[in-house]
């Protein structure tokens, strides 16, 4: 126990340490950057109409005109204290808060997530249950999974002829599969002794699936679930930088377009806590469901 | 005590903002700055002088539009008389219905309008509508939505999410062909912008300003119908180089060009305002060359939608093309050129320093080179959509391949740049009807006669259509 704990503690300790280091090598790497004040040389007239059209006017001093460059540290920090301080304004359809463009693109994950579980599982169950329907659905399986969302995306918009519901069905088309492999997976690999008791006892099908597949295989169900979810979570980025509107993905691009380093890297950082929330939240699940023979 | 404080805490009168209040801004200096300039554009607009002006200018622009030709114009007039032809001009489309729509707002078929744009300076009359007012005062609400790119574009104008859009002026001809698409009819209003476009190169190519030297270059256009790649194509092509073997023409959207640029993975574009500039600003990229000096007045972008559109809410359509119209007549003034950056500048619209826009109106702007230029119709406004333009498009649209067979020009340009209207009506009226919109064109150096299109097609040396 006390070890344990130690061990998390100097694993904690070793975390912060390399963050220090990370943004210790961050700070000397943009310190050239940053803007020095040299002696201005004499400049012609024209000279100084130019540099001023460039956005560096010689004769002013302080901050210099935004321009797209790797942020320091303090830029960094400002533009992070900038959005989170104001998670919730809406300026009209392309130009709103933080947290409401996250809002926008959880909402169609979870739209998208739920109609793929919807699908996966029964059906994954079928095919787990069936070896004959498993071999025969097996070469589209296969044929489907790989697909990448914005190989999907143009076919979507065609077919469905609407922007946001193609931004579902992309969610959705690409979540499918490790639900279903794994549910596939998880109820095919239920152990024969316990389906035979069933059996023996003479338990109707349904509640055999759901006494005793079903908690059998909840474990590899939810482990499908959380790599989906992951891939989820990655596609709506991938998705909404295409059909754009709104969503994280959309800001991400209209922050590219202008060239706005710390915007997007504001947003990465973004995408990676909330990804990492949702993976915990299947943790937990997970751990819910586990258990020993 | 200091008195310079900038946030001025200790004054009792003034709320103590570190940021302005809207959070689109940097300092609540720059928020009013930005405000500012809406209020002084607004109140520009809503002078009877102004009102005068653009209801001027859009009359003056349909009637030119009707009579390309000046001399033309006039023997119409002596022929029917002022009376007359005023009443037959105004008994068409879109003066009347645009009159009547200053009265009676009540008649609008739809209000909630959805019109797509891409972040580029062309799109400036139609964004700048928003915030001043123009649409509002139609009796619209208007929702200007910005755009990924212009596939996405044609596929949410085909999808009907958008009523109208920004279109680039060749894909209302492309899309009513059904190349790159299924046929859909789709109409040009008016054109957006004239000129703004530019031929950028990196950096590192200061000493290349030959085409001759541009063999195995990679360029990006901004999609396959648009005027920058027809172009960019005929330049490179004058020069003596296969636009489809000698260099590389890739499809890249507007805003990811500087990007591309600054990684090196392409060498240059022809593209869009104000990504030409961007590439100055951000020392990546300098102007070869201004489109301008290929075509002067050569239309880029468009304000259209699909002729279903129109045919059902003809007094919507109406009142929307008055609100571009004036947009229009607003942004061709060069006095107000400066504060237009301003107000388009923010977040919800380019989301561009200031400073490039300003240059890419105003035309007094950094090359990249070293020179300041000063070139006042390095962008312009003219909301014409000649007929002959159309026709110029599709003989490019046929040299490159993208059309393929007999074309029939006239009447694709006159079904789809949206003049016939007027005219159909006029021969209806039992008027003597002029007979289309063509003014001869000069591209290059060489004269573009609209009634020879094939034999200009034929006429170039490289192309992909065999010699008829």
């Amino acid at each position: 126990m006390n070890a344990a704990r130690s061990l998390g503690l100097r694993a904690g300790l070793l975390s912060a340490l390399l963050l220090l280091v990370l943004l210790a090598v961050w700070h000397v790497a943009t310190l050239s950057s940053a803007p020095v004040a040299a002696a201005a040389p004499a400049l012609t007239p024209e000279q100084i109409e130019y540099a001023k059209l460039m956005g560096k006017d010689p004769a002013a001093t302080g901050a210099p005109t935004a321009k797209s460059g790797f942020p320091t540290l303090a830029q960094m920090g400002s533009t992070i204290a900038k959005h989170l301080s104001q998670p919730f304004y809406d300026n009209g359809p392309n130009d709103k808060g933080i947290a409401l463009q996250l809002g926008y693109s959880l909402a169609r994950v979870g739209l998208g997530y739920l109609l793929a579980a919807l699908v996966a599982i029964p059906l994954g169950f079928v095919i787990g249950m069936s070896p004959l329907v498993y071999r025969a659905l097996d070469p589209f399986i296969q044929v489907l999974k790989p697909i990448s969302p914005l190989a999907w995306m143009p076919l979507a918009l065609y077919t469905i002829k609407d922007s946001s519901i193609s931004g579902i069905f992309v969610i959705f088309i690409c979540s499918v599969w490790p639900m279903l492999i794994n549910t596939a997976f998880g109820v095919a690999s239920v152990r024969r002794e316990w389906l035979n008791v069933a059996r023996t006892l003479e338990v109707t099908p349904l509640r055999r699936a759901f006494e005793v597949i079903l908690p059998a295989a909840a474990p590899t169900i939810l482990t499908g679930m959380r790599i989906s979810m992951g891939i989820a979570w990655l596609v709506i980025v991938a998705a909404e930088m295409l059909v754009g509107g709104t969503g994280i993905g959309y800001f991400v691009w209209n922050e590219w377009n202008n060239l706005s380093l710390p915007n997007v890297l504001f947003a990465i950082l973004t995408i990676g806590v909330v990804g990492m929330l949702l993976d915990l939240m299947f943790a937990k699940l997970q751990k819910a469901v586990t258990y020993v023979d | 005590m200091r008195t310079d404080n900038r946030f001025d805490p200790y004054d009792a009168d003034r709320p103590l903002m570190m940021r302005c209040a809207c959070g689109q801004h940097a300092s609540a200096e720059e928020h009013r700055g930005a405000e500012a300039a809406v209020a002084e554009l607004k109140r520009r607009s809503e002078t009877a002088e102004f009102e005068a002006y653009s209801n001027d200018f859009i009359e003056a622009s349909l009637v030119k539009a009707l009579f390309p030709h000046d001399a033309m114009r006039r023997r119409f007039l002596r022929a029917v008389g002022k009376g007359t032809a005023m009443a037959a001009i105004g008994s068409v489309l879109p003066v009347a219905s645009l009159q009547a729509m200053a009265q009676e707002k009540g008649a609008l078929e739809k209000r909630d309008l959805k019109i797509g744009f891409i972040p580029i300076t062309c799109a400036t009359p139609l964004i700048m509508a928003h915030p001043l007012g123009f649409y509002s005062k139609q009796g619209l609400d208007v929702q200007v939505v910005k755009t990924a790119g212009w596939a996405l574009i044609r596929d949410k104008m085909l999808n009907k999410e958008y009523d109208a859009t920004h279109f680039l002026s060749p894909m209302p001809l492309a899309i009513s062909l059904g190349v790159g698409s299924n046929p859909t009819p789709m109409n040009v209003a008016t054109i957006q912008n004239t000129n703004g476009q530019a031929i950028t190169l990196h950096v590192r190519h200061k000493d290349k300003r030959d085409p001759k030297d541009w063999k195995g270059f990679k360029f990006a256009v901004p999609f396959e119908y648009s005027m920058h790649n027809f172009l960019l194509r005929y330049y490179v092509a004058e020069a003596g180089l296969d636009p489809d073997r000698d260099i590389q023409i890739r499809v890249v959207p507007p805003p990811e060009m500087v990007a591309n640029l600054r990684a090196g993975n392409i060498d240059g574009y022809l593209g869009p305002d104000p990504f030409n500039q961007r590439a100055v600003f951000e020392e990546v990229g300098f102007i070869h060359l201004l489109t301008k000096d290929l075509w002067n007045g050569h239309p880029c972008c468009a304000f259209g939608t699909s002729t279903e559109f129109i045919q059902k809410n003809p007094n919507t359509f109406a009142a929307l093309y008055r609100a571009v119209l004036t947009s229009a007549a607003m942004a061709r003034e060069a006095r107000n050129r400066e504060l237009i950056a301003k107000v388009i500048a923010p977040q919800a619209y380019l989301n561009q320093p200031e400073t490039v826009l300003t240059q890419v109106l105003t035309g007094k702007f950094a090359d990249g080179l070293g020179n300041v230029k000063n070139v006042p119709d390095r962008a312009d406004f003219d909301p014409i959509p000649w007929q002959s333009m159309a026709v110029w498009m599709l003989t490019q649209m046929k040299r490159w391949g993208y059309v393929k067979g007999e074309v029939n020009y006239k009447q694709i340009a006159e079904k789809v740049f949206l003049l016939t209207d007027a005219k159909k009506q006029m021969k209806a009226l039992d008027m003597k009807v002029p007979d289309g919109a063509y003014p001869k064109i000069t591209v290059m150096g060489k004269v573009f006669d609209p009634e020879k299109a094939d034999a200009y097609v034929n006429g170039f040396a490289i192309k992909r259509t065999p010699n008829a």
